[in-house]
């Protein structure tokens, strides 16, 4: 009851509101949550992405209340997503072919409820939370996006692991004629991903399946996907068809390809530079682009991207240098 | 006299093709700025260092390919052209260059420090750029004059090191996706292929049957790099 999908047929709030009005609607949000106490609000949305349906009802956070999101626009057209080409506008450019309805998850491993579930089967018990994160790219390039998700932790109570369960490890869907940069050996496909079984229970951690109250877009992951702000991007598995509870830690597509680049943790950390360029201090994309975007100043990176309060204490008594 | 004008006509207008890049991308910025980003991504700092380097590297081979091109052609004033080509080279290096320096690391002098000390891929590119200097500083005639052809002719030699470590600049710096370095180095084998082709194969032996392994060796790479036979005794 608590998500309803926009009917192709149904007016599009952009027809209705115009675009801009979203940053005064959050003011507006913000104002009316500080005098009623309201936990639910339903959400009216505009959208520059005409088309892709947007969640009716979803939680306000105070996750990222003061941050400044980078615009949709930048959001949707700047992308990693290798399934696509390796260029950052291949994605929006070719990632019509995925077909993110129907999709199925497939869970397994050492978990009480184990088997595949359909997309809505593994979402809608669920409340949506709007939850605004930091993005740190490995690259050394930075953005602020309004997720739409559920924190894993809520998927995976649901879904009961044993204690047998250490890690859990993600798997994107591997099919050449929905992803066909597949063809291609860039990386090692399927893309695989994975945390430790404290990290995935972490309230951060979240199963994004939204970006600024709209369902994903292909180029961002759809119809699910993974979010972990303390850690750099690549992390963020897209496109999951898989997730399996083990007892060994899972391997990673990035570590696979280049161990002494990538680390399993890859956590977001300044003090340890990647080989090839330093982590010290990273460009934010606002959206803003062109000449303005070329002259603005690099800021400070943070450790564990500035959420160290929520995730220090995961780390402790681990060399960081060594589990980069 | 037509010769002469059609010559003029087109080098005028590689000048101009040649600046067709720089012009282009300078665009892209003001339409992006104007716009949104359409052409220079959200990220415009990095896509324009990259395009500014792709562009320098594709000056290098059709500069690597002018002569080739001549001979295949049977054009002999292509050649004319050459300096120029070259020259472009080094101006989009260069500017590949002061991207990143200026743009990316913002005059960070102590970042560029570090990076060259301790990323192979920057200092290899840096190498590239400072071994372009000379060749285009000596690009004129009077410096031609200057240093007599053969010692000239030797010192631009200095192309091909220039061509092969800025393809693998590109290699070093590239996270998984190969292709486009691939490519680049492929054509560049191609046009050291056909020089190998061209001298080697194909060519008559003028040199003398019994001369020893050493002088022949140097006789190969004298052929395959159009080095005059008599450099040696040019002292």
């Amino acid at each position: 009851m608590l998500i309803k999908f926009r009917k192709p047929s149904d007016a599009l709030t952009s027809e209705i509101v115009n675009k801009g009005f979203y940053m005064n609607r959050r003011k507006l949000l913000s104002t009316a949550s500080a005098l009623g106490g309201m936990a639910l609000v339903p959400a009216f949305l505009p959208t520059a992405n005409a088309g892709h349906p947007q969640f009716t009802t979803v939680k306000k956070t105070s996750w990222g209340k003061d941050l400044k999101p980078t615009t949709l626009d930048a959001i949707t057209s700047h992308n990693n997503f290798y399934e696509f080409g390796s260029g950052k506008s291949d994605p929006k450019k070719y990632a019509h072919t995925l077909k993110p309805k129907p999709w199925s998850i497939e869970v397994s491993g050492h978990v009480e409820k184990p088997g595949i579930f359909n997309y809505e089967d593994l979402i809608k018990p669920h409340l949506m939370e709007e939850r605004i994160y930091r993005m740190r790219c490995v690259e050394a390039w930075s953005m602020v996006i309004p997720w739409v998700g559920i924190p894993l932790a809520k998927i995976i109570k649901r879904l009961n692991p044993t204690s047998k369960a250490k890690y859990v490890a993600f798997q994107t869907l591997l099919d050449i004629q929905q992803m066909p940069s597949q063809k291609f050996p860039i990386l090692d496909w399927p893309y695989v991903e994975g945390l430790r079984i404290d990290e995935a229970m972490n309230p951060l951690t979240l199963i994004a399946v939204g970006i600024f109250g709209e369902e994903l877009p292909n180029q961002n992951g759809a119809p699910l996907r993974l979010v972990v702000p303390w850690k750099y991007g690549f992390k963020g598995i897209k496109s999951i068809v898989k997730i399996s509870f083990v007892e060994q830690q899972p391997q990673s597509s990035w570590n696979m390809q280049a161990p002494n680049e990538y680390g399993f943790y890859s956590n977001v950390n300044p003090q340890v530079d990647h080989p090839r360029w330093s982590q010290k201090r990273e460009r934010f994309i606002t959206g803003e682009g062109g000449i303005a975007a070329l002259f603005s100043k690099k800021i400070d990176t943070l450790m564990f991207n500035g959420y160290a309060e929520e995730v220090a204490d995961l780390y402790k008594g681990l060399d960081l240098y060594k589990h980069f | 006299m037509a010769l002469n004008r059609s010559k003029i006509i087109l080098k005028n207008f590689l000048f101009v093709a040649s600046l067709i890049p720089l012009g282009w991308l300078i665009f892209a910025l003001w339409s992006d700025t104007e716009n949104g980003s359409k052409f220079m991504t959200a990220d415009p700092v990095q896509k324009l260092n990259r395009e500014l380097g792709d562009w320098a590297l594709i000056f290098v081979i059709i500069t690597l390919a002018i002569r080739p091109l001549s001979e295949i052609f049977n054009s002999r004033y292509l050649i004319a052209y050459r300096r120029m080509l070259g020259l472009f080279a080094f101006f989009y290096a260069t500017l590949h260059l002061t991207s990143y320096v200026v743009i990316d690391l913002q005059l960070n002098w102590d970042d560029f420090a570090k990076d060259l000390i301790k990323r192979n891929f920057i200092l290899i590119g840096m190498i590239t750029v400072v071994l372009m200097a000379p060749l285009a500083i000596t690009s004129n005639k009077k410096m031609i004059k200057l240093l007599g052809s053969k010692a000239w002719q030797r010192l631009h030699l200095l192309i091909y090191p220039i061509a092969i470590l800025g393809v693998f600049h590109f290699f070093m710096m590239v996270r998984a996706d190969y292709s486009r370095p691939l490519i680049y180095f492929t054509v560049i084998l191609a046009l050291l292929a056909y020089r190998y082709w061209k001298n080697v194969i194909t060519a008559t032996p003028k040199a003398p049957v019994n001369q020893s392994s050493k002088s022949a060796k140097q006789s190969f790479f004298r052929r395959v790099l159009y080095l005059p036979r008599t450099i040696k005794s040019s002292k």
